[in-house]
C-alpha cells in the first residue's frame, strides 16, 4: 500500500499507469497549444503542414505575427502595468496586515481579521460587480454635489487596479504571516533593550527576516494580476488587459497568433515558477 | 503574540492602509451590492425601492433553473476534484520513491501557474470538431465524421475539474505529509484491509485539507464565468453568465445586483455548512 510495505506488482503497475494518464491530462493541452504555435497553417488544428515561424514574425498582409501584432502588444503592455502597480500595493498593504494580525492588539481584531479573510470566499465576478457599482455611485455622488467628472470611477486602468489589489492582498497577507510566526522574537527584544524605536526594529530587522517572503508573495501577486480574467472582466475599460483581450479572439474564432502568445506566457510563467521555486527552496 | 504596547505610531502605520482596504474596497461596495438590488424604476421612470429583482428571480423558471444547476454542477465538480486528487496526493506523498517526489510535486504546480485562458484555450483545440483528437480518430478510423466534444455537460465539468485542480491536490499533500507511516504499516500488520485504512485512518487524517480544498474548489467553480463560457457555450447556463447578461447586455445593474447578492449568499452558505460538517474555523482553513 505504501513504499515501506510489500506490494503487488499488479497494484505498482495499476497505480503507475493511473498517475502517467493524470499527467498526460495535465499536459496535454498546454503541449497541443505550445505545438501548434509552429504550423504552418492558418487555423490552430492539424494536419501538420511543416514548421513556421509565421505566428511570431511574420508582418502581413495575410498573417501577421505576435510581434507585429500592435493590438496583443498593447494588450500585454497593459498587463504588465497593472500586475506591476497591483504587486506594488498588495505587497505594502499585504505586510502592513501581517504585522497587524500577527504583532498588534486592538479592539475588534476578530473581526478585521475575519474581513480579511472574506476575499478569498467572494467570487471573483461578485467582487468585480461590487466595484463596478461601488465606483459608479461614488461617481455619480462626486458629480452631483461637486460637479467635477472623476475619471478614477468609471471602468479604467485604476479601476482594474483597485479590483484585483482588493483580493490579492489578502493572499499576500497570508504568506507573510506564515512567516513572520516563525521569526524568533527574542532578536526585537534585545533591539530595544539596546534603545531602537518599535519602527527601528520593524525596519532594520524584522523586515530583513521578511524579505524573501515578501519578494515571493509580490512575485505570486504579479502573477495572479496577470491573469486575472474574472474580476477584471467587469472593471475593464477602453484597454483590455491580455486574458480579456485574448477571451474576446477566442471567442470570435482564433488564429494560431494566440498559440503564439500562449507559448510565450506559457515559457514566461514556468520561468518565474521556477526562479520562485528556487528562492522559497533557499529561504528554508 | 503582542511586544510592546508603547508604540501607538506602530499600530496606526499598519491599521490605517489596511482599514483603507478593507472599508473602501471590500465592505462599502457589497454594502451597495446589496443597496442596489432593492433599487428598481417605477413605471414613470423614477427611481423606487423594490422587491421586484428578487421576485423576478423566483418567478422566471430560467433564472432559478440556472442557479440550481449552477449550485448542484459546483458540487458535483469538487466531488469529482476531490475524488481524482486523493489518489493523486497519495501517491506522491506515500507510494512514490523520495527521490522523485520533489520533481512530481514541481510538474503538479506548473501547468496550474499558466493563465487559465490558455488553459482552457488548449482544451479547445483538443476537443472541438476540428481539432486534434478528432483528427486522429479520424486517421485511424474509429469515426467517420468529426464528433463535436465541446459544448456539452460532461466537457465542461472536465473543464472546471482541470482548472481547479491544483487547489485540492495541495491543501490534501500539505495535510497528508504528517500522517505517520507507521500507523498504516500497524493497520496493514494487524490485518485491515485498504479499504479499512483509507476510511479509518487516512481520510480521518486528511480532513482540514479536504475542507479548505473543497471550500476553495467549490467558491472558484461556482464563480468560474471562463471555463462554462468558452467550453459549455450557449448550453452551459451558469449563473455568473446571467449576472454577466444583466449587466453588460441588458444594462440592468438593479437586477445584475440582485442575482449576485443571491449567488453571494449560495457561496457562502454552502461554506458555512461545509465549516460546520467539518467543525472548523475559517481562520484554520486559510492558514
Amino acid at each position: 500500500m505504501i513504499r515501506t510495505l510489500p506490494n503487488t506488482k499488479r497494484y505498482s503497475f495499476t497505480y503507475g499507469t493511473f498517475m502517467i494518464c493524470y499527467f498526460v491530462f495535465l499536459f496535454a493541452p498546454l503541449f497541443v497549444t505550445c505545438v501548434l504555435a509552429f504550423n504552418n497553417s492558418d487555423f490552430p488544428s492539424l494536419p501538420w503542414y511543416g514548421f513556421s515561424l509565421d505566428w511570431f514574425v511574420a508582418s502581413g498582409p495575410e498573417r501577421i505575427g505576435i510581434f507585429n501584432d500592435s493590438q496583443n502588444l498593447r494588450a500585454i503592455l497593459t498587463s504588465f502595468q497593472t500586475a506591476f502597480w497591483v504587486a506594488i500595493f498588495s505587497t505594502i498593504v499585504g505586510t502592513c496586515a501581517a504585522f497587524l494580525f500577527e504583532q498588534e492588539d486592538f479592539p475588534f481584531k476578530n473581526l478585521l481579521y475575519f474581513l480579511m479573510l472574506a476575499p478569498l470566499v467572494i467570487p471573483g465576478v461578485i467582487l468585480g460587480i461590487s466595484l463596478l457599482l461601488a465606483a459608479n455611485t461614488a461617481g455619480t455622488f462626486v458629480e452631483n454635489s461637486f460637479g467635477i467628472d472623476v475619471a478614477l470611477f468609471r471602468p479604467s486602468f485604476w479601476l482594474v487596479v483597485m479590483g484585483q489589489f482588493s483580493f490579492i492582498t489578502t493572499f499576500v497577507a497570508l504568506v507573510v504571516s506564515a512567516r513572520l510566526r516563525k521569526f524568533d522574537h527574542t532578536l526585537e527584544e534585545a533591539a530595544m533593550n539596546l534603545g531602537a524605536t518599535r519602527l527601528e526594529v520593524i525596519w532594520h530587522i524584522t523586515l530583513k527576516f521578511l524579505r524573501p517572503a515578501v519578494i515571493g508573495a509580490g512575485a505570486v501577486a504579479f502573477l495572479m494580476s496577470f491573469e486575472n480574467f474574472n474580476t477584471t472582466l467587469f472593471l475593464v475599460g477602453s484597454k483590455p488587459t491580455l486574458p480579456i483581450n485574448l477571451y474576446l479572439q477566442v471567442r470570435d474564432g482564433s488564429t494560431p497568433v494566440i498559440n503564439a502568445i500562449s507559448l510565450l506566457l506559457i515559457v514566461g510563467t514556468f520561468c518565474l515558477a521556477l526562479v520562485n521555486l528556487y528562492f522559497s527552496k533557499e529561504k528554508d | 503574540m503582542v511586544i510592546s504596547k508603547s508604540s501607538k505610531a506602530a499600530l496606526w502605520l499598519f491599521l490605517t492602509p489596511v482599514l483603507c482596504w478593507l472599508l473602501l474596497l471590500i465592505v462599502l461596495p457589497h454594502i451597495d451590492l446589496l443597496r442596489m438590488s432593492f433599487g428598481g424604476e417605477n413605471d414613470y421612470g423614477e427611481h423606487v425601492w423594490t422587491l421586484q429583482n428578487y421576485r423576478n428571480f423566483f418567478t422566471e423558471p430560467i433564472y432559478w433553473n440556472t442557479f440550481l444547476r449552477t449550485a448542484i454542477f459546483s458540487i458535483i465538480t469538487t466531488i469529482i476534484t476531490f475524488l481524482l486528487a486523493m489518489p493523486v496526493a497519495f501517491y506522491i506523498v506515500k507510494v512514490v520513491r523520495p527521490r522523485f517526489q520533489g520533481a512530481m510535486v514541481l510538474m503538479l504546480l506548473l501547468p496550474f501557474w499558466v493563465s487559465e485562458l490558455v488553459r482552457v484555450y488548449g482544451w479547445m483545440i483538443l476537443l472541438r470538431e476540428s481539432g486534434v483528437i478528432n483528427h486522429f480518430l479520424l486517421k485511424f478510423g474509429v469515426v467517420d465524421r468529426p464528433v463535436e466534444m465541446l459544448y456539452n455537460d460532461a466537457t465542461m465539468i472536465m473543464g472546471l475539474v482541470y482548472t481547479s485542480m491544483l487547489f485540492m491536490v495541495v491543501p490534501i499533500i500539505s495535510a497528508m505529509e504528517s500522517l505517520d507511516d507507521s500507523l498504516i504499516e500497524a493497520a496493514h500488520d494487524l490485518g485491515s484491509g485498504k479499504l479499512v485504512i483509507w476510511y479509518k485512518i487516512i481520510l480521518p487524517h486528511c480532513k482540514p485539507g479536504i475542507t479548505s480544498g473543497s471550500i476553495v474548489v467549490f467558491m472558484l467553480v461556482l464563480g468560474n464565468y471562463l471555463t462554462p463560457n468558452l467550453m459549455g457555450g450557449k448550453n452551459s447556463l451558469w449563473f455568473t453568465e446571467q449576472i454577466y447578461n444583466q449587466f453588460i447586455a441588458s444594462f440592468n445593474w438593479n437586477q445584475g445586483a440582485a442575482f449576485g447578492f443571491l449567488l453571494l449568499l449560495l457561496s457562502s452558505l454552502i461554506i458555512w455548512i461545509g465549516l460546520k460538517l467539518s467543525r472548523q474555523k475559517l481562520g484554520e482553513v486559510a492558514s
